[in-house]
């Protein structure tokens, strides 16, 4: 074992404590949700988004069935508003652990005439999401679907269980949550409902980091400082993307910027920075004085309840 | 760094909100931009002054109604621990969102209010914190300011906290007198109480020593999953057969003797594996995978145990029972599925012994049912047997949760006092 100081070093530990780190506690915690799914449900899947939290997820999973393969399949739901980087990022990684992508494609919704595009220049997918994802789940009939979400980024999640009850239409009802005590989990459901499992709910955003830096684990490269084509929208950089329309009272300037969260390329802000390398952005990180969602996500910018809104139609 | 996680208990008005709103602010852990929406909110109100609750009352019921429905968990990091704060309301029902909040929490925080002294919800928290096997008990004695910084107040609910807490089973019991509003005691030490020699809140957190809390004596090994990688091309990893799952309990080394639950088969433990290599002692709460020498027939819902030093073994079970819905009631009779450690099975409410008044410890033995936020202590037979022990050797052992089978919510808590007595 070892364990890590604030930046996030390795150094080896006495074995003679039985102590653990708080990466190392948390690391086992998730472990142990993990595994309490492969064993209790018929068909589970992973969110994967190629975002820092659901690779840590993914990586975490990886671990905890270590030397066997990941006994369930993983999930992309794709915008088809990506940042080419992430896509492939998410190809490469799938590719390495050998493991099957289910992609929910909203572009193949729209075709379809299930979703209707939002117009104008701030339309953005992230929204319609919610219907290819809950499509693929009864598509493929999962019982069980792991998400990366952690109660530190929003206030809604802040007060949702680890396993998540959603009824037959995919909902969430944040007043008739199942108790949930001590590591011990109940997934029990009927035909047609599932449970949505979120084993980082622990974990905060300098957690993921310092966790990253210890792990090794890669990300995609948006995430690191690069120079990149940008515009300010309502205090936030948006990159100059096919997917977005820029006003013409906006102005694309290149930047020095990275993005602390990833999601669509039409609502997630890069924050101008120069960290370039983890040891900067852990330091970044621990003096922030605003939240990723904040700084980055015109989709929580709605409204004060804008994230309960889409969970309860079954949104991540 | 080290994680203590920990329950605070208070109500309306003895300014818990003002407390963790103060822990965080001066850790750093509350943003610019949720605080300018608190501020936002709170003025559209027309509160007063800034409510710190918003920060924690996150669905749209409790910001339009004012209140907090359900434990909500607030993350902060001081140099030297991590810090989760399982924040549980204090009216709508407490008890049950108490229970939860508390189930895994190192410590727990109580706000007493210096003008009301201990009144009967101080004494439910301390009773709650106790019946979950919360080792560490750290009274706050809040609004220090309005009883103008008074030793003599402040000692005689000490006195009188003290006098209660002797009929519970309280292993650490600390006080801090603070005013939660000014910030005294709270991060830095108060320069308006010099007679208090102790340390500040922050502090306390920060150096209570959660460490021996762990049972590190009795080995449990609750098998979760059985890793076997049928891998044809590997020869090693196509005999590959581990057994993985969370220690919860004492500490396994490779070579140990150790039976397996049910079947009583022994081996020795061949090795404790990870996913960064094998490791030379596992302890709780790591996740890890032992291999055993011998091919013995193990899975999930076993458990492995020392051969000299093995739980209990069982279907007739003693506990305090906890129950969390208003859909339903406990009687004498009732059938629930049971899950405990990675077992699920059935058991049937045999006798329901009496219910406790959390308030005055009173127990009703004429009681017949439990309602929601009752607690009693009843009789179980399970259809299986459990691999046990007692709550207060092991809280992971000793735990069991109850859910109806037509519902499938979660429906009670249980607490472990041991097996039924032979008659």
């Amino acid at each position: 074992m070892s364990s890590t100081d604030l930046t996030g070093h390795a150094s080896p530990a006495a074995a003679t404590t039985y102590e653990l780190t708080h990466l190392q506690a948390l690391e086992a915690e998730a472990i142990h949700i993990i595994r309490e799914v492969a064993a209790e449900f018929e068909r589970p899947v992973m969110l994967f988004s190629g975002g820092k939290d659901s690779a840590v997820m993914l990586h975490l999973a990886v671990k905890a069935f270590a030397p066997a393969r990941l006994p369930f399949p993983v999930m992309h739901v794709d915008t088809g508003h990506n940042f080419p980087e992430v896509i492939d990022y998410r190809d490469r990684r799938i590719a390495e652990l050998g493991a099957r992508l289910v992609v929910a494609s909203v572009q193949d919704a729209i075709d379809a005439g299930r979703v209707v595009e939002e117009t104008g220049p701030r339309a953005s997918r992230n929204r319609l999401q919610t219907v290819p994802l809950l499509e693929a789940i009864e598509e493929n009939r999962f019982d069980a679907v792991f998400g990366g979400a952690r109660r530190d980024e929003e206030k809604a999640r802040a007060k949702e269980r680890v396993f998540s009850f959603r009824d037959d239409f995919g909902q969430w009802d944040p007043k008739n949550q199942r108790p949930e005590l001590w590591s011990l989990y109940n997934g029990r459901h009927r035909k047609g409902e599932h449970i949505r499992v979120f084993p980082i709910s622990n974990w905060t955003e300098l957690d993921i980091w310092q966790y990253v830096a210890d792990e090794g684990i890669e990300l995609p490269t948006i995430y690191y400082a690069h120079r990149r084509r940008v515009f300010q929208r309502d205090g936030m950089w948006l990159a100059d993307t096919p997917f977005v329309t820029v006003g013409e009272d906006e102005e694309v300037e290149e930047r020095l910027v990275r993005f602390r969260t990833v999601g669509d390329a039409s609502c997630t802000g890069a924050i101008e920075s120069s960290a370039a390398d983890l040891a900067a952005i852990i330091e970044e990180t621990a003096v922030t004085r605003v939240t990723e969602r904040g700084a980055t996500r015109a989709d929580d910018r709605i409204s004060e309840a804008g994230m309960e809104d889409r969970k309860r139609e079954g949104y991540f | 760094m080290e994680l203590l996680r920990f329950a605070t208990a208070g109500s309306v008005d003895d300014g818990k909100s003002t407390l963790i709103g103060r822990l965080l602010y001066d850790s750093k852990a509350i943003f610019e931009d949720q605080l300018e929406s608190v501020e936002r909110t709170s003025r559209d109100r027309g509160d007063a002054h800034t409510d710190l609750a918003l920060l924690t009352d996150g669905l749209r019921a409790e910001r339009e109604q004012g209140i907090t429905i359900d434990v909500a968990y607030r993350y902060f990091a001081t140099p030297r621990r991590k810090f989760i704060i399982a924040d549980t309301p204090g009216h709508i029902q407490y008890t049950r969102n108490m229970v939860t909040g508390a189930s895994t929490a190192d410590l727990a925080l109580v706000l007493v209010d210096a003008r009301k002294g201990v009144l009967e919800q101080s004494r439910r928290h301390a009773f709650l914190a106790s019946l979950l096997g919360i080792p560490h008990l750290v009274v706050c004695v809040n609004k220090m300011d309005l009883v103008d910084w008074s030793q003599e107040r402040y000692d005689e609910i000490k006195a009188e906290f003290r006098s209660f807490a002797m009929k519970l089973d309280v292993h650490d019991l600390t006080f801090v007198p603070v005013s939660a509003l000014h910030g005294d005691n709270v991060v830095e030490r108060s320069a308006n109480m010099p007679w208090y020699e102790g340390p500040s809140l922050l502090h306390q957190l920060e150096e209570v020593h959660i460490a021996s809390d762990r049972n590190l004596i009795d080995a449990r090994f609750p098998v979760q999953y059985v890793i076997r990688p049928q891998d044809q091309t590997s020869h090693e990893l196509h005999d590959y057969r581990g057994y993985a799952g969370q220690v919860a309990g004492g500490v396994f080394k490779p070579g140990d003797e150790v039976v397996v639950l049910p079947s009583g088969l022994t081996s020795t433990v061949a090795s404790i594996d990870t996913a960064d290599g094998r490791v030379d002692e596992a302890y709780a709460p790591m996740s890890v995978t032992i291999r055993l020498a011998d091919d013995v027939d193990v899975s999930r819902g076993d458990m492995i145990a020392r051969v000299r030093n093995r739980p209990h073994v069982g279907q007739d079970i003693e506990a305090m029972v906890c129950w969390l819905t208003a859909d339903t009631s406990l009687r004498s009779g009732a059938k629930l599925a049971v899950k405990h450690t990675t077992r699920w099975g059935r058991t049937m409410v045999k006798d329901l012994q009496y219910r406790l008044d959390v308030n005055t410890l009173h127990r009703d033995e004429d009681a017949t049912e439990l309602s929601l936020n009752e607690i009693g202590r009843v009789q179980l037979r399970t259809t299986v047997p459990l691999f046990f022990d007692e709550y207060r050797r092991n809280r992971t052992t000793g735990s069991f949760i109850l859910v109806d089978e037509g519902t499938n919510n979660t429906v009670g808590a249980g607490i472990i006092l041991g097996p039924t007595a032979v008659a």
